[in-house]
């Protein structure tokens, strides 16, 4: 029983961060119809951004060492880091291929992608680095052999908030009412008087800054980054959205959680039932075939029908 | 008959052509031309990759089905002829072999394991392709990425064929370690593949491919990327069609692997989703829809890559002359050259040594009079290791200035080589230049995607 | 269209059955001149301060036999290549280093799948190669041109096996492997062998892991469930150090144990406290007070700013300097001569200890046992090499438990060489008075 619990506990764990990376991806789809490649790598980037913040507080605020204000720093610097990343990639590469064909559009996402994985290989190398631990690592003993450490805790508590900040936005905001104009119609919305460009680069932004959050809390969970992390965690993320339901966002949280858990229940469970654990990265996949043909449109997809 | 004869003799050549090139790779030479071992790897590669964005682009061009998991029909086709290579053949080899010579039971072994290769290819295409092919655009495009990547992490789960650590010869099914002796199978891969298979397997790719594009199949293909709804309507069996398409693609890629699977081991690494989109990135450049396009892309991707580790500097001046010589044309005006240059392939000549020579003087003055690089250097460290970098910028920045590729839907042939001399203004604009409108009013075909998901 | 390609089919068969079999042999004469070394490694990918380390090494000892005058009168130079830690560019990187660099060695791999993906294409060139750590045995197997100046898998599995059994005590073992490795699968094979067949211990969990893995959790939750005294983890630094972190983090409180690919300076950016408590088997200990040892150390570090030298680089170290060796001994590098200079190495005094290759073209030398503690690899114990793989030891050499080095005498390696299935006749001399000689005063840390 305490092994269960352990294993929902990693699941939910390793989910909740999928869920915070799919919420980007949906958002980005319901307003441009566009898979963004690189959204994953902007993950990376928050980590990476994460990364030289640790450091740059350390020798220049002598916040040295584990510390709630440190942590407060690198993650919502890496946050603003990664949303001015992201809308910049929106600006300079998407935006001019919006008019084309959405396979120019799928191309250019796999060329962005491609281009910050190798601006950083070459930059830094492809090695992986271990992240400056921000929290003091505790781990509290729930009963039997189940225990939860405080990094768990804090992926929890905090992709919880940023999910309700979130939810706050898009529909008490005036912004997220525009949002979802234009995810609904985008000419439309442009006749109505609303800035698209704008709205768009901020999805984008918000989309970032949730992923590099991801980045920032995944580092501080399993201390090491490179440049290449963001490959398959941004592929099973883009899953987790279209389970969820592409442009649903609470089908985001839900798929990225579901994914999460089934991938580590395989871990845990499948060699009962003659799957071996190295089954783990073709758990995601399986799903979004199954997803995709049996219904395309997502577990939420069709029941609400607001796109953001 | 004449025309059979010709033809005849255009595959007599063509193989006569390939031949002199092996020959030419082998350490003897062919009348003391050598081609070294390195070089010989990239030609290899090359016309692998050029079975691989050939056959891709029947789907991709052609039928406007975007895939981006043909790398893992590659990896059916490397893993299955490898299987049976290493664990079926060899007593065959031998029997033959006693009857024939080692030389022919080899050859006629390496055939049979390539078909099976494409067979067990497209087998699978067939699996894949029923279902996903319902489903349109981006969702297509994932679930052909979900599949290769399913069959990838198959592969590793297998011990028989060495799981995550590659597949070179005989393996322990249970422990997943080298057999003890060659009672089991063959203990490592034997290496069939040598250019002259490449080659061969290259040609018959792309003429068959050919073939198909402008038989009525070819037509049908090319109604489903303008419009499916219409060509449904015209009473094209689309589905029919887009899963005909999409397993012969896949029987090609097979045999692609299949040759690659007996020249380096087959090793999952070697087929990740990163290396379909390579094969995509490939047609892309070259142009979607244009053969002699997919062609011109996969050697130019293959060797980039490489004569960036050691020309670096080098493929960064070429590539940011183009917009240069694109703007200095423009300032000049085409009106104010010599009659003889003003059109058709004299323009051309002209533009490429205008363009050469800037090359060499931009080199002379940036590198050994500047010495920029050293500079740069010393900025940003070695600028070889940014190579992928300047690759990936490339495709942006083709996408953003020319999306449908160098060719578009075009083919370079000797046709198009008279047309050009023919048409008073040439209107085949370098690289960054071309802008948007003209190349779509040029091509209007060179969209495919378009529209898919907006009905 | 269907003629056409019959047609193309014909010819294309008949000019295929001619040129199929077209091999190449390579230049085997000596070119004379400065002698050129390539040296192939993961510079920028996952693994890159291992082919940093190996790099490091090499140019050191290339550099200090120039400075002394080069081998025979010319100079080494060695041209340096990049594999990125993926076998299959650490084929395409050999085939340009021996083909268009034309170089008369190598030196590479240290993991052992790329060493195994590139040795076929300098086994067929017949340009020597000697690995200077890659341990999983099918390495050499590849062909006689395959060298290296390490121990190998089944040495070092049922080392961390004894150590287990004998001195942690441990009858549960928990394995956790890297299914992409042949290093990994290999030594948990070996481990098992001798942990289960031998020192009749248990197994009480086996789990994968995929190299670039994050998340550890799932396979650490059901070794925790399975109550293991010890965990084997033979993988490598950047995944190992996640596993200790987040092992501690599941409050899992038995000892890591692991082998030479932990040996990084990156493993304690990685894994952090977590880490203390470990143990790993390693080729040699910075911490050894020999001379030799400490004067490579000082010397590394002056040239290196500061960087201690892990075993990696030390190995490197020692295959240059054993190629260099050779090449005086064959007085030149004609391949075949070169060959089976190579092969006679005997009695080498490297930095890593006394290197003789055997019969399978294998290092055979001791290990040591290291323990982590404080961001330091401290020294624990000497495992000699008492019995091959797959016999059984000798009657001198069964005391297993002395031959971990209890006492300054347990200087019985020349004993335990002569039973060794695989081990040649080329080691029995000698005694390796360097590292036992200091042993007793490491056992102190």
């Amino acid at each position: 029983m305490d092994t269960f619990v352990q294993q929902l506990i990693n699941g939910l764990n390793v989910g909740a961060i999928y869920a915070l990376i799919a919420l980007g991806y949906t958002m980005v789809y319901g307003i441009l119809r566009l898979i963004n490649f690189a959204h994953g790598d902007i993950y990376m980037v928050g980590a990476f951004a994460g990364y030289g913040l640790a450091y740059f507080i350390a020798a220049k605020l002598g916040l040295a060492g584990p510390s709630w204000a440190g942590l407060l720093i690198v993650l919502v610097g890496a946050m603003i880091v990664a949303a001015l990343v992201g809308m910049a990639v929106e600006r300079f590469a998407y935006r001019p291929v919006r008019k084309y064909s959405r396979m120019t559009t799928l191309i250019t996402a796999i060329g962005v992608s491609l281009l910050i994985e190798n601006l950083f290989v070459a930059r830094y190398g492809g090695q992986g680095r271990g992240f400056p631990q921000l929290l003091q690592d505790d781990t509290y003993r729930l009963f039997g052999n189940a225990a939860i450490s405080k990094s768990q805790i804090l992926i929890f508590v905090v992709s919880i908030a940023l999910m309700l900040l979130l939810q706050w936005i898009i529909y008490k905001t005036k912004v997220g009412t525009a949002m979802r104009a234009v995810s609904f119609n985008l000419n439309s919305a442009k006749l109505m008087g609303i800035n698209t460009n704008l709205i768009i680069t901020f999805t984008f932004a918000l989309g970032s800054a949730l992923a590099a959050a991801a980045g920032v809390l995944t580092a501080q969970y399993s201390p090491t980054i490179d440049p290449l992390m963001g490959i398959t965690t941004g592929l099973k993320a883009f899953v987790a959205a279209v389970l969820g339901g592409i442009g649903n966002i609470p089908g985001a949280v839900l798929g990225g959680l579901l994914i999460g858990v089934a991938e580590t229940m395989v871990v845990g469970y499948g060699a009962n039932v003659g799957i071996a654990s190295t089954y783990r990265d073709a758990v995601a996949f399986a799903i979004l075939i199954l997803v995709l043909l049996l219904r395309p449109s997502g577990l939420l997809g069709s029941t609400v029908q607001e796109k953001v | 008959m004449p025309k059979f004869l010709k033809r005849l003799v255009v595959a007599v050549v063509i193989g006569l052509a390939l031949f002199a090139l092996n020959m030419a790779m082998s350490k003897q030479g062919l009348f003391g031309v050598g081609i070294d071992y390195y070089k010989v790897d990239l030609i290899k590669m090359a016309g692998i990759n050029i079975i691989l964005a050939v056959s891709l682009n029947l789907i991709n061009g052609f039928t406007g089905q975007f895939s981006i998991g043909h790398v893992g029909f590659m990896a059916v086709g490397a893993y299955s002829s490898a299987y049976l290579t290493v664990y079926c053949t060899q007593g065959l080899e031998e029997k033959l072999a006693s009857m024939m010579g080692a030389n022919a039971a080899a050859i006629i072994v390496f055939v049979l394991v390539i078909l099976a290769g494409a067979l067990a290819a497209a087998i699978a295409g067939l699996l894949v392709g029923i279902p996903t092919l319902r489903l349109r655009g981006d969702y297509l495009a994932i679930a052909t990425l979900g599949f290769a990547e399913i069959i990838r992490i198959l592969i590793t789960n297998i011990n028989k064929v060495g799981a995550a650590t590659g597949f070179r010869g005989c393996v322990d099914s249970v422990t997943g370690v080298t057999c003890p002796d060659a009672s089991m199978g063959r203990l490592t891969i034997p290496a069939y593949t040598n250019f002259m298979w490449i080659g061969t397997f290259a040609v018959i790719t792309i003429v068959v491919i050919y073939n198909i594009v402008k038989s009525d199949t070819g037509r049908a293909l090319i109604s489903i990327r303008e419009d499916e709804l219409a060509a449904q309507a015209m009473g094209v069996n689309t589905t029919r069609f887009k899963v005909t398409a999409f397993v012969i693609s896949a029987a090609f890629a097979g045999i692609a692997g299949a040759l690659y699977g007996h020249w380096r081991l087959p090793h999952p690494a070697d087929f990740t989703f990163v290396r379909s989109f390579e094969i995509i990135i490939m047609i892309v450049l070259g142009g979607m829809g244009s053969i002699t396009g997919s062609i011109l892309g996969a050697v130019v991707i293959t060797i980039l890559p490489e004569y960036l580790r050691s020309n670096p500097y080098e493929v960064v001046l070429l590539l940011t002359l183009i917009p240069i010589v694109a703007i200095l044309l423009r300032v000049v005006g085409r009106d104010r050259l010599p009659k003889a240059l003003r059109a058709g392939l004299g323009y051309y000549a002209f533009v490429l040594v205008a363009y050469a020579l800037l090359f060499v003087i931009a080199r002379l003055v940036l590198i050994n009079v500047l010495s920029l690089d050293i500079q740069l250097q010393r900025v940003i460290g070695d600028i070889s290791n940014y190579r992928l970098v300047i690759y990936s910028a490339l495709l942006i920045g083709m996408m953003l200035t020319r999306p449908q590729g160098v060719f578009g839907g075009r083919e370079f042939g000797f046709s198009w080589l008279k047309r050009a001399q023919r048409r008073p203004e040439g209107d085949e604009p370098s690289g960054a230049t071309a802008g948007v409108s003209i190349a779509e009013r040029d091509d209007p075909t060179s969209d495919p995607g378009k529209d898919l998901e907006n009905r | 269209m269907r003629r056409t390609l019959i047609a193309l089919g014909l010819t294309a068969a008949l000019v295929a059955a001619s040129g199929c079999t077209s091999r190449s042999t390579n230049n085997c004469t000596d070119p004379g001149g400065v002698i050129k070394v390539g040296v192939y490694g993961d510079l920028t990918g996952q693994t890159s301060s291992f082919g940093q380390s190996t790099r490091n090494g090499s140019q050191m000892a290339a550099d200090e036999i120039n400075a002394a005058g080069g081998i025979n009168g010319r100079q080494v130079q060695l041209i340096l290549e990049d594999d990125q830690g993926e076998p299959g560019k650490a084929a395409t990187v050999v085939g340009k280093l021996v083909n268009q660099d034309q170089v008369r060695a190598l030196i590479g791999e240290v993991a052992s799948s790329n060493s195994i993906a590139a040795a076929p294409t300098a086994q067929e060139a017949k340009v020597p190669m000697i690995s200077p750590s890659s341990t999983n045995p099918k390495v050499t197997q590849i062909g006689d041109y395959i060298f290296r100046v390490c121990f190998i898998d089944p040495f070092q599995g049922e080392v961390m096996a004894k150590f287990a059994a004998n001195t942690l005590k441990a009858k549960r073992a928990a394995i956790l492997f890297d299914s992409n490795s042949d290093y990994s699968k290999g030594l948990i094979q070996f481990f098992k062998s001798s942990f289960v067949d031998k020192l009749s211990g248990t197994v009480v969990a086996e789990q994968a892991y995929a190299q670039r893995d994050r998340d550890f959790t799932g396979q650490l939750t059901q070794i925790r469930s399975a109550n293991p005294d010890v965990i084997y983890v033979p993988g490598y630094y950047q995944e190992v150090g996640v596993i200790a972190k987040q092992a501690k983090q599941l409050g899992i409180k038995a000892p890591l144990l692991g082998g030479d690919g932990w040996d990084s300076p990156q493993l304690w950016d990685l894994g952090g406290e977590a880490l203390n408590g470990s143990f790993i088997s390693n080729h040699y200990s910075v911490d050894d007070p020999s001379p030799v040892i400490q004067d490579f150390v000082k010397r590394y570090k002056a040239k290196y700013n500061g960087t201690a030298p892990d075993a990696l680089a030390a190995l490197a170290y020692d295959a240059m300097m054993v190629l260099a060796d050779a090449i005086k001994r064959a007085n030149g590098t004609e391949c075949a001569a070169l060959r089976d200079a190579i092969a006679q190495t005997k009695d080498f005094k490297g930095i890593t200890g006394v290197i003789s290759l055997n019969a399978d073209r294998n290092a055979v030398k001791p290990a040591v046992v290291l323990e982590l503690r404080d961001k330091r690899f401290v020294y624990k114990e000497t495992i000699n090499p008492d019995s091959g793989p797959g016999t059984t030891a000798s009657p001198a050499a069964s005391t297993s438990p002395a031959n971990t080095n209890a006492s300054p005498t347990a200087n019985s390696s020349p004993a335990g060489n002569t039973s060794g299935g695989n081990t040649s006749a080329a080691n029995k001399a000698a005694p390796n008075t360097m590292r036992n000689a200091n042993a007793g005063n490491m056992n102190k840390p």
